[in-house]
């Protein structure tokens, strides 16, 4: 017990271990703060708008020029926006379960923070792979496995409101990803099968399939499974043109509806963090990961070589956050039946004769 | 009349599977997000206002600086929703314009009230009342909404006249007196 404790609180290796999750939950959570304000520029430039341009601090505006330029972009607004979650008045509605609606936030972003370990976002200058976990050799499988539990959080939320939009919105965004998670899945299996060989370590890791392609990317290989993992991504992230479980035409707010305040907040973090952990896969299966373009991969040691890996990293993340927002803007929202016949009548189906069609090619070519 | 049965063309795969048609709605929005916003900053800009439009009621002046109510009350008759208040007065026998007899002592308008109708300005005999340019009426109290006579000739201004009623009653009348001598 004492040498459990002494490694716990004098280990060095631990602390580090501590500060660096701290550093990525961080990084998580600016980029989802920031992807909202994405969000609210990019719907107000497609509507012909200006999006917001007011927020400003005096400390910031005192800066000359880019004081004015933050203020112009909205940069400042993020955080207003995290403060106003912040000290709002949070109310308890009389009717809900109230352990369980306080418990369903936590539910719903704890799966998209545990997710993000296995996540890798560039190699250091050492050649090491900047990853909180570095030698798992699982990582998809992980990833898939924790990042579904969200549905939990929405499950337990619409329960546990106790009214009738929240629940409606709970059962269909349950239905909704146990569909569109099968054909994710298979999708992803075409991919590893042309890049893990069976006698590779760390076959089913993310870093392996990155470096499978310092060649050409993924998806001029797989333009199917990409595509149908790009539906799939935009259905379990709860995206236009899938937003099922929020709908709010039809379900005022669906699933947070009776929610407010920072509870409110954190089912928003979670969405917005599902959404930067979806990209972040597709980008690191399809899109080349911290490679520059195809057939430019991001080799070597060295200061330079980890800079511009990281750089193209989160250039094609902000690009990929980018179409998010400009596909709802585009796309209406589907009816729910018709959610259901794309993901069981026609994602799958493409999925497993896309999987059998490769089988068959790798089995042909040897 | 005949009936044209219409043959409905089946739709063709690429058409069944909607990517041509989500790709070019990202066209449309990716063209729309190009474009220059349509959006006025509003306090800073401010939106041209056309000629002819109603906003708040007011009071005017003729090009000589004469007030032109002659406090007849029309207005406050005919206001549907009884915004208007008129004191009426006496002008002073020193005055230039004795003749004109009456001109209203108070005049309210209780923008709380007032619904744009615009039926105080097409009552009016004088033409003294007319709905202007002036389109956002804000207070901090619901005395500050109430416009007195002050500030509705502050509001209104002078604006051109095309009959000058009550200078030619003068000639009119003057004439006349000079006929008898």
């Amino acid at each position: 017990m004492e040498q459990i404790l002494n490694d716990l609180v004098l280990s060095t290796a631990w602390y580090f271990a501590m500060a660096r999750g701290l550093l990525v939950i961080i990084i998580l959570m600016s980029i989802a703060a920031y992807s909202v304000l994405l969000e609210r520029k990019a719907s107000a430039w497609i509507q012909g708008r200006v999006g917001p341009n007011r927020t400003s601090h005096p400390v910031v505006a005192w800066i000359p020029f880019v004081g004015n330029f933050l203020m112009k972009g909205g940069f400042i607004q993020p955080a207003a926006d995290g403060l106003k979650f912040l000290f709002k008045e949070e109310p308890m509605p009389g009717h809900v379960r109230k352990f369980f609606y306080v418990l369903a936030p936590c539910i719903a972003i704890a799966p998209a923070l545990i997710s993000l370990v296995m996540l890798p976002f560039g190699q250091l200058p050492s050649g090491q792979i900047i990853t909180l976990c570095p030698g798992a050799d699982v990582g998809v499988l992980f990833m898939f496995a924790i990042s579904s539990l969200g549905v939990y959080g929405i499950a337990l939320a619409g329960w546990s409101a106790n009214s009738k939009y929240p629940f409606l919105g709970a059962v269909r965004g349950s239905a909704q990803l146990i569909s569109y998670e099968l054909a994710l899945g298979v999708s992803v299996l075409t991919v590893f099968l042309a890049t893990a060989s069976p006698d590779q370590d760390n076959a089913l890791s993310l870093v392996s399939m990155v470096n499978a392609q310092t060649g050409a990317w993924n998806i001029l290989y797989h333009p199917v499974a990409a595509l149908i993992f790009l539906i799939c991504v935009f259905a379990e992230a709860n995206r236009h043109p899938f937003d099922m479980p929020e709908s709010e035409t039809d379900l005022v707010g669906g699933f947070h509806t009776e929610y407010g305040a920072f509870k409110f907040g954190l089912f928003f973090v979670a969405e917005y963090s599902h959404m930067v952990i979806g990209s972040s896969l597709f980008i690191l299966m399809f899109l080349g990961g911290w490679h520059i373009l195809p057939w430019i991969p991001t080799v070597g040691t060295g200061i330079i070589a980890t800079l511009l890996g990281l750089g193209s990293f989160f250039f094609k993340l902000f690009l990929f956050l980018f179409f998010f927002v400009w596909v709802r803007w585009t796309v209406p929202r589907f009816r729910y039946d018709q959610v259901m016949r794309i993901g069981w009548r026609v994602l799958l189906p493409i999925a497993v004769a896309n999987l059998i069609a490769y089988f068959i090619f790798y089995a042909i070519k040897g | 009349m005949a009936i044209k049965v219409l043959e409905r063309r089946p739709l063709s795969f690429l058409e069944k599977t909607y990517i041509p048609q989500i790709i070019a709605g990202l066209q449309v929005t990716w063209q729309n997000l190009v474009r220059p916003p349509v959006t006025l900053q509003y306090p800073e800009q401010r939106p041209t206002i056309p000629a002819g439009y109603r906003g708040v009621p007011t009071l005017v002046y003729d090009p000589n600086g004469r007030e032109k109510c002659v406090s007849c009350q029309l207005c406050e008759f005919v206001c549907p929703p009884k915004a208007i208040r008129i004191t009426p007065g006496e002008i002073l026998e020193t005055a230039d314009n004795t003749h004109v007899e009456k001109a209203p002592k108070e005049f309210e308008i209780n923008m709380l009230r007032c619904i744009y109708c615009g039926l105080c300005q097409e009552v009016c005999p004088e033409e003294a009342i007319w709905l202007q340019g002036q389109y956002s009426m804000t207070g901090t109290s619901r005395e500050s909404m109430v416009n007195d006579k002050k500030r509705l000739y502050e509001l209104g201004g002078t604006l051109p006249d095309s009959h000058y009623k009550w200078d030619k009653k003068k000639a009119e009348a003057e004439k006349q007196e000079g006929g008898h001598h």
